[in-house]
């Protein structure tokens, strides 16, 4: 008899690696038998965790970390052994907005847009009409993302520019009725919003972090103790999803399996652009191809980096405006689990990176890492602004930015 | 007290709300709505919110209550933190509730429960609905499937019902089964 785990998720594109491991079977031939749970606020699927409803949960990044430290809920320790993917992100304007800060076609040079967008910024402020982003939640990659982008181009979130939390099926709708001018979402809610001509995809979160965190698979400490070798073979699963995920000959038929009302209730058509790396940047347009839109697999985007999980906290406290503490840092790190994902994967083909932890954004190009099993290399990670984070040093890193 | 129930089911905050209204002292206000949900609240100023748990505007409320942190009354969420048993309860009937910081829990408590208890009722009633409904439709195509074999064989209506039940018995199936694989396959053949 298969072991039933319950997986919390969000109707979003990055979802689909549990969803995909439960139908293509990657999950019963690891012994397990999923049951997705689908919910349509973070909030909820984060209660369901904490209160045993779910097993295991889809989640932005961010949240665990602040969940686990006591951020918007007491504080309940949360173990992330997995990352479910990177990136998969876009800032979406309103057309108006858009054709003012990224006058060509196509998508914008973040350091250009950014310079337009700044001018503007001081004309509304000066009006008293202040421009309003739209992200997914306060704990998020979107949020995290947008604000780094915007400090490092002169503007001050929060002061300069209003940000304000929108959930992702309702973005298409705050941007047409104009309640936001700008949404930074997860795929297929950009599409959706430019599909009605709600608005222009201007960037993909990408173009600010080349490998940027996004979701990933969270569980309660104590479940994971609980359920460990249920984890792992889950981590076996997820993997094989991922692998199924990427290959171009499955995307058409798990567009279709995605779309259904039971997961993402959405088009195919969308889903299969996004899985695709496919974006259609404006209605009328033609879609442009921007490689690792969507990145679920190669260049082991599923280990869990400590570094990662650090940087999560830099910006945490960078706009809660709380002073660092290494204390909380350390406890931060230690919610991403690597010795979780190697237990499971050692022995099989998958390559495992050496270190546990790294310099983000320190490669231009493509740098072959040290492996405790198979190859890996990796290409640009990139910040946009060129800084590097090293996580040796996070208060130094924090006194830097801007 | 003043008391704001958020549920976009407004039959589900209507039983709630009528439960509610018999406490002394309490204040209530239902808003079903999604747009201006913040600006309501803002307005509103409750000192407890009840929301069902699946609600998609929980994210969007919870920035609400951070942000007003700074200001007025800071919210938290749930009741007495140390309460698992009635949070777990709470959570299991599928409510969710927010409670501004400072107020007593003994207040809070007999509210909360009438909350679950309400929301409990208001899943048996569904239940009950979807089972009815079912049975509705089952009805439907029985007669449906009836009407079939005295149209086509010319049985009277008693006759038509025991070929069904016939037929239900040696394939070991249900009569309703029976009956939509009769519909179908009558469809399938050019009938209406």
């Amino acid at each position: 008899m298969p072991q039933e785990l319950a997986i919390g998720f969000l109707p979003l594109v990055d979802a689909c690696l549990p969803i995909l491991a439960q139908e293509h079977g990657f999950a019963e031939a690891e012994g397990l038998s999923l049951r997705l749970v689908r919910d349509m606020s973070w909030a909820t699927v984060l209660d369901r965790l904490l209160y045993g409803h779910s097993d295991a949960a889809h989640m932005v990044a961010p949240l665990a970390i602040a969940t686990t430290l006591g951020r918007g809920r007491p504080a309940a320790p949360l173990a992330v052994p997995f990352v479910l993917g990177l990136n998969g992100n876009a800032i979406t304007f309103r057309c108006d907005v858009a054709d003012r800060i990224c006058p060509l076609p196509g998508l914008g040079d973040p350091n250009a847009v950014g310079a337009a967008l700044a001018e503007l910024v001081r004309e509304r402020r000066t009006a008293g009409r202040r421009l309003r982003f739209g992200v997914v939640h306060r704990y998020s990659s979107h949020n995290y993302m947008l604000r780094y982008w915007l400090a490092a181009c002169g503007i001050r979130p929060d002061d300069d520019v209003e940000i304000a939390t929108v959930a992702p099926p309702f973005c298409a709708d705050a941007l047409e009725a104009g309640e936001v001018d700008a949404i930074c979402v997860g795929e297929p809610w950009n599409s959706v919003a430019v599909e009605r001509g709600a608005g222009r995809i201007v960037m993909a979160s990408a173009q600010i972090w080349r490998r940027g965190v996004e979701k990933v698979l969270t569980l309660r400490e104590s479940v994971l103790d609980e359920k460990r070798e249920a984890t792992e073979a889950l981590i076996r699963a997820l993997v094989a999803a991922g692998r199924h995920f990427v290959d171009p000959a499955n995307w058409e038929a798990n567009a279709a399996l995605l779309a259904r009302p039971e997961y993402l209730d959405g088009s195919a058509e969308l889903i299969r652009r996004a899985i695709s790396d496919r974006l259609l940047l404006a209605r009328g347009g033609e879609p442009v191809h921007f490689p690792d839109f969507m990145f679920q697999h190669r260049e082991a985007a599923n280990f869990p980096w400590v570094s990662q999980a650090e940087w999560l906290y830099t910006q945490m406290v960078r706009w809660e405006g709380t002073p660092f503490s290494a204390e909380e840092a350390a406890r931060a790190a230690r919610v991403f689990r690597p010795d979780v994902y190697r237990a499971a994967l050692i022995g099989t083909g998958e390559p495992l990176p050496g270190a546990s932890s790294k310099v983000e954004g320190s490669l231009s190009g493509q740098t072959a890492v040290g492996t405790q099993q198979g190859t890996i290399t990796l290409e640009s990670n990139r910040f946009f602004d060129g800084i590097a984070f090293d996580p040796n040093d996070m208060a130094g890193y924090l006194e830097r930015l801007p | 007290m003043r008391i704001a129930i958020i549920d976009e089911s407004a039959g589900r905050a209507a039983l709630i709300g009528e439960g509610l209204a018999a406490l002394d002292d309490c204040e209530l206000f239902v808003v079903t709505e999604r747009r201006g949900l913040v600006t309501r609240i803002a307005e509103i100023d409750p000192d407890i919110v009840l929301m069902d748990l699946g609600n998609p505007s929980r994210d969007v409320l919870e920035e609400y209550f951070a942000v007003s942190r700074a200001l007025a009354r800071p919210i938290a969420m749930f009741v007495d933190q140390s309460d698992d048993e009635a949070l777990a309860a709470a959570i299991d009937a599928g409510v969710s509730s927010y409670v501004v910081d400072g107020l007593a829990p003994h207040r809070i408590r007999p509210i909360l429960d009438l909350a679950v208890r309400r929301f409990q009722a208001f899943s048996r009633l569904q239940a009950d609905l979807a089972e009815a409904k079912g049975k509705l439709a089952e009805r439907e195509t029985i007669d449906r499937a009836k009407r079939i074999l005295m149209d086509s064989r010319g049985l009277t209506e008693p006759q038509a019902y025991a070929e069904l039940r016939k037929a239900a018995m040696n394939q070991g199936k249900r009569i309703i089964d029976i009956a939509e694989a009769l519909v179908t396959a009558h469809q399938l053949m050019g009938g209406k």
